[in-house]
């Protein structure tokens, strides 16, 4: 039961802390970082600026590459492929939008308490769930000239047959089509989430307001899912510009290369079968990268803006 | 039938057992891993088979194969060859082959072809060597032409066609009785190479053809043009099957089977697809593409299939014995009959299955090619200038009008890729 103090004479001072203790707050979080910013630039950043590099080559990607300069970028210029994929791609921008409204209204539509809807809701986002590939195909013998759903849909009603992806009018907008299919249910998802969070007190004070239907949609919803509209927007955008596998199942970039996009456009002449220019594949590739910054852009923006308003 | 694959195979292990004994002396170990093309059902039963009985000679032999589908092959092998490489794997001679024998990723086996077996594949020698020396061996090849429904023709009063004004005629017979002439399925884009490459050497002839897809001679000639012209008499009698641009090579049989369409330009692969169909040998048959121009040597296509050795592989001796066995008189003629692949064997001392077609198609391409024989529009040209060439060719199916253009287009794109 002896308490004896240590006497003032043998206090020891705290050893000096390790150089990792003094900074422990301030490095730890990058200690965390550092396999994801490894990884990212490994596989992102650095990539990018090969990118640029391989552009300026002449190279069949197995033998001896060529310093041209810029001469990939003046070739792209008068390369009437090239302007065939890039108006393709701001065809399916701006069609592809259209995955927001469809995908609002099908939540609207589903967000109600009725017997079995979890099923309904299930369903309708079953094409998200499948494969790219095969919506691809489905959508390719739902089309098929001959045998196809669609021809037989039409001549009910006296019209066709189209052939939707053999037609260098309309094979872009048969694939877009085929797209928003499940890019809609995606967009949906996000919506039903959103709706979730939608405040009754104020749906309640709109309605005692008077508000209804269309207006009590624009003014009172559509803002409070602005979150859920910002996300549907940057996935769309992105979906949009990376729209390959679907050109790849459907058409193969035909008739005649009339259904390219730079993506596919880029794939073909560096990678494809009969693809041996990495060089200008990388100048497409930088091409699609420079219009893909314009939104990355203003996505960066928006969401920096959002967190200094906090 | 089982009797006599048993028969043979035996014969066949005992055979290339006692060459083997005397040119390694040594039983081969170790790993030999093969990637393969051949994808189709046909092609990769006779792709197994070999593999199972080159197993049986080597006990000691671990063989690994890989099956990849055929058109993904095409783009996979840039990798594999770089990376990961296999120890055999399949491709196509000629212009096709180039760009790896350039980049010295396929090993130089003259030495495989030294002696007995450059007498015995010299049918196919000169599609394998580039540089003065071989890069891979054949196992297969086949003939082109037109495959016709035989009931129709004999139903309609119609003979097989020698000249062109004939082949017309018989055309508009055809159309008038409500059905197409010929099915194709352009969507990836060679079937149309096929049709150029027949018009062409027909119109022009072997020497021309050669040497524009070596790049010699101009699109916008009036060599070309006179070949164009001649197509677009059959595109605007309404010749070919509607929306052929949706369709790949194996969506547009229905037609030919369902007898909307009375025939196909095809190399003899399409056959056995034909025949599980429905259509026996007295509905199906064969004739050459018919003359054109009078005076013009005939001049066929007869593609060659391979198999390479990669640099980068890592068991060449075991490889080279595999080709060596492919290659074999006795392999050849199992692996080209009429219930296996059903084309045509490399080895001059093997037996032409007794089958319709095959014995037609080695009659044709023995003595009735004088002109010469082409690999196809895409292992002739290099690979770039097929590709813009083909698309031209669906184009001009679709819109002759756009000539012109595509003939410009496809000079422009010659000029950077020849030079």
């Amino acid at each position: 039961m002896a308490n004896v103090a240590v006497p003032q004479s043998e206090y020891q001072a705290p050893k000096e802390r390790g150089w990792y203790k003094r900074n422990e707050i301030a490095v730890t979080p990058w200690l965390f970082l550092i396999p994801g910013i490894l990884f990212f630039m490994v596989y992102v950043i650095i990539p990018i600026f090969q990118s640029f590099y391989y552009s300026t080559l002449s190279w069949d990607g197995l033998g001896e590459a060529q310093n041209v300069g810029l001469a990939n970028y003046a070739e792209l210029w008068d390369d009437g492929a090239f302007y065939t994929s890039l108006k393709n791609n701001f065809i399916w921008l701006a069609l592809y939008l259209l995955a927001i409204p469809a995908g609002l209204f099908i939540a609207l539509l589903l967000n109600q308490t009725v017997w079995g809807i979890r099923l309904y809701k299930s369903l309708f986002f079953f094409p998200f769930v499948i494969s790219q590939v095969v919506v691809g195909l489905v959508f390719g013998w739902f089309y098929d000239p001959t045998f196809g759903l669609f021809n037989i849909a039409l001549g009910w009603f006296g019209l066709g047959p189209i052939n939707v992806l053999g037609d260098e009018a309309y094979v872009t907008y048969g694939i877009i089509a085929a797209g928003l299919w499940p890019q809609t249910a995606y967009c949906m998802i996000l919506y039903l989430t959103g709706l979730n969070a939608v405040d009754p007190e104020q749906i309640e004070a709109a309605r005692l307001d008077g508000a209804k239907r269309l207006k009590m949609l624009w003014y009172v919803v559509v803002p409070q899912l602005k979150p859920a509209t910002f996300i549907a927007f940057v996935v769309t955008i992105i979906g949009a510009l990376r729209s390959f596998d679907l050109i790849s199942i459907m058409t193969n970039g035909g008739p005649f290369g009339s259904s390219r996009v730079l993506s596919f456009y880029m794939f073909e002449v560096a990678l494809s079968e009969y693809g041996f220019r990495m060089g200008y594949g990388a100048a497409v590739a930088v091409v699609l990268f420079l219009i893909m910054l314009v939104f990355i852009t203003y996505f960066l923006y928006s969401m920096y803006n959002e967190e200094k308003g906090r | 039938m089982h009797k006599f694959l048993k028969a043979s195979t035996a014969a066949l292990a005992l055979a290339v057992a006692a060459t083997g004994a005397n040119a390694d002396g040594h039983a081969l170990s170790g790993d030999l891993v093969i990637f393969s093309d051949m994808s189709n059902p046909a092609p990769r039963a006779v792709m197994e088979g070999m593999v199972e009985r080159f197993g049986e000679m080597h006990p000691d032999l671990n063989i690994e194969l890989t099956v990849i589908d055929r058109e993904a092959y095409k783009t996979q092998i840039r990798n594999f060859l770089t990376a990961n490489t296999p120890d055999v794997a399949n491709w196509y001679a000629a212009n096709r082959m180039k760009p790896y024998v350039d980049a010295g990723l396929f090993e130089d086996i003259s030495d495989v072809w030294e002696g007995q077996l450059s007498e015995e594949l010299a049918s196919t020698k000169g599609a394998m060597t580039l540089d003065g020396k071989q890069w891979g061996v054949p196992y297969t090849y086949y003939q082109w032409g037109v495959y016709y429904r035989k009931d129709i023709y004999e139903e309609l009063g119609l003979k097989e066609p020698t000249t062109w004004d004939e082949e017309k005629a018989n055309c508009q017979a055809i159309l008038d009785s409500g059905r197409k002439c010929y099915t194709i399925g352009t969507k990836f884009l060679w079937t149309a190479g096929g049709w150029f490459d027949y018009l062409n050497m027909r119109t022009n002839g072997y020497d021309f053809h050669a040497s524009l897809l070596g790049g010699n001679e101009k699109w916008d000639s009036p060599e070309v043009r006179a070949t164009f012209a001649n197509w677009k008499e059959l595109l605007d009698m309404g010749a070919f099957v509607d929306n052929h641009t949706s369709y790949s090579w194996q969506e547009s049989l229905p037609f030919i089977v369902s007898g909307e369409a009375a025939a196909i330009l095809k190399g003899n692969f399409a056959v056995p697809p034909l025949r599980e169909a429905g259509l026996d040998d007295s509905k199906l048959d064969f004739y050459q593409f018919p003359a054109i121009t009078d005076g013009i040597a005939m001049a066929e296509d007869a593609p060659t299939d391979t198999f390479h050795i990669p640099s980068g592989a890592s068991n060449k001796d075991a490889a080279k014995a595999f080709l060596k066995f492919v290659v074999s008189a006795e392999n050849q003629t199992l692996i080209n009959a009429g219930d296996a692949l059903g084309q045509l064997p490399v080895n001059s001392k093997s037996s032409v299955d007794d089958d319709k077609f095959l014995l037609e198609g080695f009659e044709m391409l023995s003595s009735n090619s004088p002109g010469g024989v082409a690999q196809f529009f895409d292992r002739d040209a290099p690979a770039e200038m097929a590709k813009v060439g083909m698309e031209g060719l669906q184009e001009f199916m679709v819109k002759p009008d756009n000539l012109d253009a595509i003939l410009a287009r496809l000079d422009k794109a010659a000029e950077r890729i020849y030079k």
